[in-house]
Formats: structure tokens, sequence, C-alpha cells
């Protein structure tokens, strides 16, 4: 049964996502992704309209001056950025995914689909529902629930309640990149389309984010961001965020990932599974997402970090819990905390940047049962996990210890080097693709994906084929 | 009992541990894919019975009925204490001013 479905694969998903990934193929590792954006997902000025019939986007760009307050006074004189943050949470659903769920929602009444199936754990889940019930399509979300003694997480659980609610059919399942089996075996029961997080649809939804930070902040402050500041997990958030950047000629403004640092955690582990504080945005989709995007549900990935990230950090889950205490507490903001990943780092970049400068954060998600802190860290410790206050980078230890800070001043980034990442992504291609010879195209491609130059690539192979 | 076209929550095995794919840690290999999805009961029946239902996306599905009326578990949590001084130390900053 497994195996006849999974073998079916690439003839359900095709019928399923409508988008016939051959044509962009161009030989062994390449293939053309700039014509897989342009010709299977739609405009810029067609997304803005398809997100302003479902009421998704255009959401406020807040000042966060309390906070940036507080962190000047542990920056050194003349330091301490100015903090904005996109309140992602004005969407629909509650998140940034609300736009990654209108295009395909869209797409997919378009092309007569009668309904749409989304597998994610996240808040993916209730921007799809909602965005079907917008537009009068069924809808069925996947999601990895419980362990096997039948404890759920919290967050996930709400998630699951969210999209009940928007009128979707849930599905709920134990620990296990099965999970899209049994996707797959929906989509060919239903007919219906395949909602993937990582389709052009899925990708060209955000780039109206991007897109705002960059306009908003020009009409505000007469200038473009000059770090905007994305929490990292499948991709797609860093790719879409950049491209709309560059679509509205912030060229300059440089993209920092962020992820929560689970290292150390299995992903795909029952024990692990209700271990973990929060179930995106962290490491464990962020570092192998960035460095073999390809390993998804389609054929290719159009999130795609690494062509876009200028740096990558880390910051603990205890910081993110801090963080949201703070934001709530000083700002007047009650958002959820797997959200609030990229402003934990914010308060700690922004102690090395100029006063004058600017950070954007671009997103929050909404919050409440399930997601809080509160309730993250009481599960938690009903799972043994230890809550204490202390160093938040040295006391952290990811399924065992969460350590929270006391004050702004703990709160710092772990660097994950974007070098360490490309070699990662040189191990994978040459793992997956089994061959020891690369043809230039291939090698430009690779360039391309890996934003470095062609000899960058040469070097890099060299290395990891002299090892293999 | 449960009466026809009561919400309720049906439980079935999706892979047997034997069935599951390949690539797992030990701990997730050696139990089975579980499922459990609410919606509309088809017929009269009792908890641990074999039982159909109607989906909010309108499938029909079968599963051994665990739930009647299912309760969403998860909720606020409690007080946390490692947190609850982060507010009022952050504010006692900003007050200085």
């Amino acid at each position: 049964m497994y195996e006849d479905v999974m073998k079916r694969r690439g003839e359900i998903v095709k019928r399923a996502v409508g988008v016939d990934y051959s044509k962009f193929e161009i030989e062994g590792v390449a293939f053309d992704y700039e014509k897989m954006m342009k010709e299977a997902a739609y405009s810029l000025d067609e997304i803005r309209e398809i997100q302003f019939e479902t009421q998704v986007g255009n959401t406020p760009l807040v000042e966060l001056k309390n906070l940036t307050k507080l962190v000047r006074k542990y920056s050194p004189s003349g330091k301490g950025a100015r903090i904005f943050l996109k309140d992602e949470a004005a969407n629909p659903a509650g998140s940034f995914k609300d736009r990654r769920a209108s295009v395909s929602v869209y797409h997919a009444k378009k092309k007569g689909y009668k309904g749409v199936i989304a597998a994610t754990s996240g808040n993916y889940g209730a921007a799809v529902a909602s965005q079907a019930a917008k537009r009068g399509l069924r809808c069925i979300v996947v999601q990895e629930t419980f362990d096997s003694h039948h404890v759920g997480q919290p967050e996930i659980l709400e998630k699951g309640r969210a999209c009940e609610a928007y009128g979707a059919e849930v599905v709920q399942l134990t620990v296990g990149p099965e999970l899209f089996y049994y996707t797959l075996k929906l989509l060919d029961e239903t007919g219906y389309f395949d909602a993937s997080l990582y389709t052009p649809f899925g990708i060209a939804g955000i780039e109206t984010l991007g897109y705002e930070v960059a306009m908003q902040m020009k009409e505000r402050e007469g200038k473009f961001p000059d770090v905007v500041l994305v929490t990292h997990a499948g991709g797609g958030n860093v790719t879409g965020t950049a491209r709309g950047l560059k679509l509205a000629g912030a060229n300059e403004t440089k993209v920092v990932g962020v992820s929560v640092d689970l290292r150390g955690l299995h992903m795909a582990s029952d024990r692990d599974f209700n271990r973990k504080s929060f179930t995106t945005g962290h490491t464990g989709f962020g570092i192998p997402f960035a460095t073999f995007p390809d390993r998804v549900d389609v054929p290719r990935n159009a999130a795609r970090a690494l062509r876009y990230l200028d740096r990558y950090v880390l910051v603990t889950q205890g910081e993110v819990f801090f963080t949201t205490e703070a934001l709530a507490q000083v700002e007047g903001m009650m958002r959820g905390p797997a959200g609030n990943t990229s402003l934990t780092a914010a308060l700690a970049m922004a102690r090395e940047m100029d006063e004058d400068q600017i950070i954007v954060v671009q997103e929050t998600e909404y919050t409440g049962a399930g997601k809080l802190p509160s309730a993250q860290l009481t599960f938690a410790k009903k799972m043994g996990v230890v809550v204490k206050n202390g160093d938040p980078i040295e006391e952290d230890k990811p399924g065992e210890v969460i350590a929270i800070p006391e004050s702004i001043e703990q709160v710092a980034v772990i660097e994950y080097p974007i070098e360490k990442l490309r070699k990662s992504y040189f191990k994978e291609i040459v793992k997956i693709y089994g061959k020891r010879e690369y043809s230039d195209v291939e090698m430009k491609f690779m360039s391309e994906d890996t934003h470095t130059t062609f000899e960058d690539v040469k070097a890099n192979l060299k290395e990891v084929l002299e090892l293999w | 009992m449960a009466k026809r076209g009561d919400w309720v929550k049906v439980h079935s095995i999706v892979l047997k541990a034997e069935e599951r794919s390949s690539h797992l840690p030990e701990d997730t290999k050696k139990v089975p894919l579980e499922m459990w999805i609410n919606g509309f009961l088809a017929e009269d029946a009792k908890l641990g019975e074999n039982v159909e239902i109607t989906t909010l996306s309108g499938r029909m599905v079968k599963g051994t009925l665990v739930e009647v009326n299912p309760r969403y578990t998860h909720d606020f949590g409690e007080p946390i204490p490692e947190l609850l001084r982060i507010g009022p130390s952050l504010k006692r900053i900003l007050e200085e001013d």
C-alpha cells in the first residue's frame, strides 16, 4: 500500500498541482528557476489584486519604540538601530501564511478544483482553511499532532482547532514523515488541489510582503530598511520576502534569516517530538531546507533560501519566550512565540548597528491557547524539560533545558556561517545526484542557487569530491 | 451511546510498525502511524465500535469510535515564574528616564 502510493507520487502530484515541472528542467542538477517563477505563478500586480480580494496583506508596519529604547540602554554610544515590526497577525487567519495560501487557493478555484489539501502542522493550515472558506472550496489539512502516547503538541492542537473553526477537515497523525504518504492518498482520492508550501504560488504570494516592507518604509522614513530579519524554516519566507524587496528596488537591504536553535533534536523522533517548544521556524527545517531545497513534496522547490540569505543566525527557545513576554509587556502586542523568532534576533543585532539605521522584523503571528509562552512552557515542564532563568546561550540545551534571560543584555545570536550552509549544499548535491562530473550549465545553476561565483562552485565541488 | 449525526472522533491505524518508511529513527520505527479524524456519525454506535463518519470536507471515513463531542484539550497553561519578572523589570528601566 505504502510503496504503491509512493511509486505513483509523480503522477499524483502533477495532477494535483497542475504544473508541468519538466518544462523547466535544463539538465541534471540545473533547472530554470526564474522561468518557473514567471510562467507558473502570477505577477506582483496580479497577486496584490488576488490578496486584496480576500483581505490579505497591507498589514501595519509599527515602530517598537520602547524595545528600541531598552536596547539602547545596553548599546555602545551611537549604536542601537530602530526596530520596526510588520504586524502580519493582522491577516485574516493571523499570520503571513495567508499570503501563501491566497495564491494557491485562488489558482485552485480558477482551475476548477473542488477543494484544496495542505500537509502542515503550522499556521499555514489555518491560512489555507480561511482562504478556502472565502473562495468557496472544500479543505483538508493533514497535521503531525501526537506522539505515540497520544500526547498532542499544544501549538499544533491549537492550529487544528483553528482549521476546524474555518470549516476544514483536520486529519491528525502521530509523528512521522509518512504524513506525505497519507496526503498523497488523499489527493488521489479527492482530486483536490495540492496547496503545497513549496510551489511557485506559495512563494510568489510572499513577494508582496517584502514589497510592502520596502514601500511602507520608504514612504515613512524616505529610505529602505538597512536590514530585514526573516524567520527561516522551509525557506519560503526568506525567498518570497527577498524577491519582494528586490521588486521594490531595495537592492541594498540585507536579508538575515533567523531560526530557533533545536540542533540535536531529531525531527522524526517520537520522543523528541514533544520536547520541542517550537514547531516551526527552527533549525530542524532551516538547515536541511537551505542546504537541499528539493527535499520537498513537489519536484522543484520554489523556496531557495541560499539564493537570498546575506546572513543566518540562531536564537534559543528561552530568548524567544523572553522577547514574546517583552513585546506584550512594553509594546502592548500579544503575539505568538514562533513568530517572534526574528524579533529576538533584532534585540541583539540592533546593538551592533548605528542609531539611525533601521531593522525591520517582517512578521508576527496570532497567539492564544496552546501557543502562548505560558501554554508552551507549562507543557515543556510536564515533558520533563527544565525551565529556568539563566544564560540563554550557555545554559540552553534543546529538549532538556530552556534558559530564559532576565535582561535584554543577555539576548544574543549564534552565528551560523552561510559558508557552512553552502558546503553542505554541495555535499547534498553529490550525495543525491551521485556523480563526479558536472557540466558548465549545472555549475552555473549551482552558482546562482548558492549565490556564489562559478569558481567557488568548482572549488567547493572539488573539495567534496576529494572526500567522496 | 452515540447517536446518528453526533459530532465524534474516530481513530485508525494508517500503517503498522512493520509497514512504515524505512528511514525512521529507532523510537518511531517501533510504533504504528495512527490517525484521528472528527466528523458526523453515520449510525448510532457505542464507543469502541467500528463506525463511519462524514467529515467537514464531506468525505466518508471509517474508524473506531473513541470520543463523542471531542473536547479541545489545549489551554493557556499556568503562570510561569521564570517569565513573570520580565515585564516589571523592563518597565522599571523605561521609567528611569
